[in-house]
């Protein structure tokens, strides 16, 4: 799932890579694991600049669904730290860039959340539930959404 | 393009910390 062009670069730009491997470092797999509580394989953490886990995605996904997760983490991290601009640029990119992944309609619910944060105007709750009237009706995030109808 | 996993973690977390950026960690099993 790693050789996809779009992921490489995404991962480089965005990312300091480190892997521990089960077999080829195995005290190491043993001790990140702990700490981070990760025995499955393949289980990847995205940790902001301290360390801190902010986003996981454990098991394969195909090369789109893992590069929206891994856009999905990086927003979520700037959500997290109350980047609320940077972070709804990002929710965005993931609906309008990968509509079709499982990721989209939790990035389309975000990305409402995030100019309500940023402004305590309600507005952006408001349009988010109604274009989940028209996209993604079945997801639990239309759900979550349906009360700011 | 080719991701360059680096197997130091210790050390990559170091690194992370000074220059201000997040990190991937990926735990896997596939064949090297």
């Amino acid at each position: 799932m790693w050789p996809d062009e779009r992921v490489a670069r995404f991962v480089s730009q965005n990312f300091l890579p480190a892997r521990v491997h089960v077999k080829d470092d195995p005290q190491e797999f043993k001790r990140y694991g702990e700490r981070y509580k990760a025995p499955w394989t393949p289980t990847i953490l995205e940790l902001d600049p301290d360390g801190v886990e902010h986003h996981r995605i454990e098991g394969f996904l195909p090369a789109d669904d893992l590069l929206a997760q891994l856009m999905l983490g990086r927003a979520r991290m700037a959500f997290q730290e109350q980047q609320w601009a940077e972070a709804e640029r990002g929710f965005r990119e993931i609906v309008e860039q990968l509509p079709d992944t499982d990721a989209a309609p939790e990035a389309l619910y975000w990305a409402g959340v995030a100019p309500y944060k940023a402004t305590g105007d309600s507005a952006s709750l408001k349009e988010t539930a109604r274009a989940f009237t028209n996209q993604y009706q079945d997801s639990t995030w239309a759900k979550k959404a349906s009360v700011w109808r | 393009m080719k991701i360059d996993f680096r197997h130091d973690v210790d050390q990559v977390l170091e690194d992370a910390k000074m220059q201000r950026r997040p990190v991937l960690l990926d735990f896997s099993a596939a064949p090297m």
